[in-house]
């Protein structure tokens, strides 16, 4: 058993970010770059000249890729998580995914493989890769290897898009010990205070999903009442809005059809989301933008015209909120505060709509925007990764009560759904249902597992199917099947049947599967040395050995430049002989004293470096200069080059 | 469809050892009452996860926190790093305290409950593949009025407005009748938990056909809701 820390980790439409409890207040772990926010963002980069497999990068590096080959890159892959092929098509008009063209039309659930470059990836290995960047950054951070994770999901999130999302952490290395649904996670961020008691909502509009919960504070215990919400609803429908009418102005008012340049669709997608964005603090904002046939579409946006026009967007949200406040039995009246999360609630039109549907002016309150709503999801899910770990004093009297958000069902006859788990349910829950054969000799009996709220199967997800086999042969109606259905803490189904007739009981287990089976997400793990603690090692070692690896190509070049001269003989002494000792180094195996070596080296360089780059800025090639000087400096994000921090002082 | 049948106390209320600390449990325990620990799972019906005799009149203040109290003790969330045996008996602990909290809170839920503990069949409307059809009976002396409502309703649903007073009138005679209903139930819910042997059969008795009559209200309510919501 592991006894490492355990990172809470948001994987978010738009940007992803993981935080840890320092002492008893949870915090941001930053990425190299210094942002706490990766965006969500994964692109390959093209095929190296020997031939070898490309590079995946992740985050801000992947989303330059967006707009210069955006046909190498993907983001908002969390659309697509846990669905099948036939339920994607409809995110397909408004997002640039491209599925691999040789789909299986007879397999409406096949999980769809996106084509990058030359590459396919379904989507839990996409979100595998945001996760080993995350996983990654919290080790650089630890010094540690890290491999226990919670994972914050929408609330709303069905059977498969938590299963597709636990398999995203295995497939990066991680143990999910714990999938979180992010309002309650919001709520633990805000909640940590043991005072608070009361009934609060949360209301969640992220990038691409809305959720709402309401939960019950009392004595450290957080009991989720209700929560319902819309898994493709949020801030990327607004943007689509705005990149549909400027897509048509474009086409009407300048006979250009946009639609067939992926890189201007892109670019015209960011000014949407800056316009977005101006609109949260000013009455209006433009467009302007260089269209391929030297063209400009310039137009302005008034906040009045925005608001109309995403009006119909905001409304999708108050139905579910009236229905969690009926589920839950309470009336506005009844809550007590609203907390709001997600980048989309900064928008002004938002946060009335709330004011409006709990009545908070009315009432004197206003809601809760004090945790940076980007940040407050990942703050929770450290939290529950404390609580967890089960070590901390800060939060041991801390207990999440959560419930799962849809109804669980089984078909019956004339396809209608005979309700087993009510939506709402405290989970871990169960149910226990009985099945018998209806004709002689039968030896199967089909089931036929779902989740949703309609009353046809037909409407409803479609979870599991399956045949209990092996029945043994009685009359019709004799056989007693026990069929248990338990729905654990992360809100995933687990099936087991036992025959109880015939004496020999025979029990199995039915894992629903969302399309990929165990074999296969076993097969897409990414590094098998995020592993175990001696493959850490192991990294470490080869990351030292690459860093001094390009520390020693750049020392052997620098005698060639005419910074090399600017030296002393002192220093170019001291460069020399801490040569030869990483060289020596390099052939050993002591992690620690080659990174020593290594270290020495940079500090005795970084004069040259500095030399080097004032040479460059007045001979005003600077970008040149920098450019060659980082294809020297390798590109591995996680080993920053010694000389590149040099050179930047 | 058999109903579930839930195992009697006498089956397995028998003396069990802590695996952990090997100190005798005096009663059937989801937990440890010297260490703490969560132990396997035992056959035990949703009265006896609280420690309450079958009654049908609970304090819900007082339930609520018998629930946090268990809740604290088995839930998933403690034992995330304990072995695996561990974590799967608090899986099916916390299940099964869970269901019992779910279904005792709810006074209608706890009535149907007991009564199926007590062997009455219980109409779910489905339940596994057979369905029970005494549920969707129309009571006897209801036949007119619910045969009138249900014309009302296909009109209604089919774009004749002016029957939309009509129907309001018979949702809240409808409505009245489910009140009235319920004080009866209430009634007999203290006969239960305070009579005798004799006493208690009866009031069995009218809770069974109480309760049908009220599932079927129910359901008619929720049609006249739809109708007049839509």
């Amino acid at each position: 058993m592991s006894e490492g820390r355990v990172v809470g980790i948001d994987l978010g439409t738009t940007n992803s970010l993981v935080a840890y409890m320092q002492g008893d207040t949870p915090v941001v772990i930053p990425g190299v770059d210094g942002s706490n926010l990766v965006p969500s963002v994964v692109a390959l980069d093209p095929v190296p000249a020997d031939g070898s497999r490309p590079t995946v990068t992740v985050g801000n590096t992947a989303r330059k890729s967006l707009i210069q080959h955006p046909e190498r890159a993907i983001y908002s892959v969390k659309r697509l998580m846990g669905r099948g092929v036939s339920e994607v098509q409809a995110e397909l008009k408004f997002f640039p995914f491209r599925l691999a063209d040789d789909v299986d039309a007879t397999n409406l659930n096949e999980v769809p493989r996106i084509q990058l470059g030359e590459m396919r990836f379904t989507p839990p290995e996409i979100s595998a890769y945001i996760l080993r960047q995350l996983k990654r950054n919290a080790e650089r951070f630890f010094g540690a290897p890290v491999t226990q994770a919670v994972i914050t999901v929408p609330a709303y999130f069905n059977d498969a898009q938590r299963q597709a999302t636990k398999d995203a952490g295995r497939m990066a290395g991680l143990e999910v010990l714990r999938l979180v649904n992010e309002p309650t996670a919001a709520a633990l961020a805000y909640g940590l205070d043991r005072k608070k008691e009361g009934v609060i909502a949360v209301y969640d509009l992220g990038g691409g999903t809305f959720d709402i919960s309401i939960l019950k504070l009392k004595d450290g215990i957080f009991e989720v009442l209700s929560t319902n919400g819309d898994t493709h609803l949020g801030g990327d429908d607004i943007d689509n809005l705005l990149v549909a009418i400027a897509l048509d102005e474009i086409r009407t008012e300048h006979n250009v059809d946009l639609r067939s340049h992926a890189d201007a669709v892109q670019a015209l997608r960011k000014s949407a989301i800056d316009a977005k964005i101006t609109l949260s603090s000013k009455d209006a904002a433009s467009f302007d933008m260089e269209l391929p046939n030297g063209e400009r579409y310039q137009r302005e946006i008034p906040r009045a015209v925005y608001e109309q026009l995403i009006a119909p967007v905001l409304e999708r949200t108050a139905g579910p909120c009236k229905q969690a406040m009926a589920d839950a039995n309470l009336e506005p009246a009844d809550i007590s505060e609203v907390v709001l999360v997600g980048g989309s609630t900064r928008i002004p039109a938002v946060q009335r709509l709330v004011d409006q549907l709990f009545n908070l002016t009315a009432r004197g309150k206003k809601p809760h925007t004090e945790l940076n709503p980007d940040e407050v999801v990942a703050l929770g899910a450290a939290v529950q990764a404390d609580i967890l770990a089960g070590s901390a004093k800060a939060t041991e009297d801390l207990l999440l009560l959560d419930v799962t958000p849809l109804s669980l069902g089984i078909e019956a006859l004339g396809g209608v759904v005979a309700k087993i788990i009510p939506r709402n349910s405290t989970i871990p829950a169960s149910a226990t249902e009985h099945f018998t054969t209806g004709v002689e000799g039968q030896t199967n009996v089909a089931i036929h597992v779902l989740q949703g709220e309609r009353e046809m199967a037909k409407d409803c997800r479609s979870l599991a199917r399956f045949d209990l086999k092996g029945i043994p042969p009685m009359s019709a109606g004799l056989p007693r099947i026990e069929v248990k259905f338990l729905i654990d803490a992360d809100g995933i189904l687990r099936v087991t049947a036992r025959e109880q007739r015939s004496g020999q009981e025979s029990q199995i287990e039915v894992k629903p599967t969302y399309g990929l089976t165990d074999e296969q997400v076993e097969s897409m793990i990414l590094d098998s040395f995020d592993h175990a603690e001696e493959d850490f090692a192991k990294r470490l070692l080869i990351e030292a050995r690459l860093e001094a690896e390009t520390i020693l190509a750049a020392v052997e070049k620098a005698p060639k430049h005419p910074a090399w001269q600017l030296l002393t003989d002192d220093e170019r002494l001291t460069i020399d002989a801490l040569k030869s000792v990483v060289q020596i180094l390099l052939a050993g195996e002591d992690v620690n004293a080659l990174r020593a070596g290594t270290v020495s080296l940079d500090q005795a360089t970084r004069r040259f470096a500095e030399l080097m780059m004032e040479d460059a800025v007045s001979s005003a090639i600077r970008g040149k200069t920098m450019d060659a000087a980082g294809d020297e400096l390798g590109k591995e994000i996680n080993a920053p080059h010694p000389m590149a921090a040099a050179e930047f002082k | 469809m058999a109903p579930f049948k839930i195992v009697q106390a006498s089956d397995t209320a028998v003396p069990v050892k802590c695996w952990s600390c090997a100190v005798a449990q005096n009663e059937s325990t989801l937990f440890c009452s010297t260490c703490s620990k969560v132990q396997p799972p035992l056959r035990m019906d949703y009265f006896q996860v609280f420690q309450l005799p079958r009654i049908l009149r609970l304090d819900v203040d007082v339930l609520e926190k018998e629930f946090y109290r268990l809740s604290r003790k088995l839930h998933p969330d403690r034992y995330a790093r304990a072995t695996e045996s561990e974590r799967e008996w608090s899986l099916a602990d916390t299940a099964l305290v869970n269901d019992a909290y779910r279904t005792l809170q709810d006074p209608i839920r706890r009535t149907e409950y007991l009564l199926k503990l007590e062997g009455e069949s219980i109409g779910e409307e489905h339940s596994g593949k057979v369905s029970n059809s005494r549920a969707s009976r129309v009571p006897s002396d209801l036949l007119e009025e619910v045969f009138e409502l249900n014309m009302q309703l296909d009109e209604l649903r089919e774009g004749d407005a002016s029957l939309r007073s009509d129907v309001e009138a018979a949702g809240q005679k409808f409505e009245a009748m489910l009140d009235e209903l319920d004080s009866k139930l209430e009634a007999e819910w203290a006969r239960w938990d305070e009579g005798d042997a004799t006493a208690r059969s009866t009031a069995q008795k009218q809770m069974v056909a109480l309760l049908d009559r009220r599932r079927y209200l129910d359901n008619l309510l929720r049609d006249v809701k739809k109708v007049l919501g839509a």
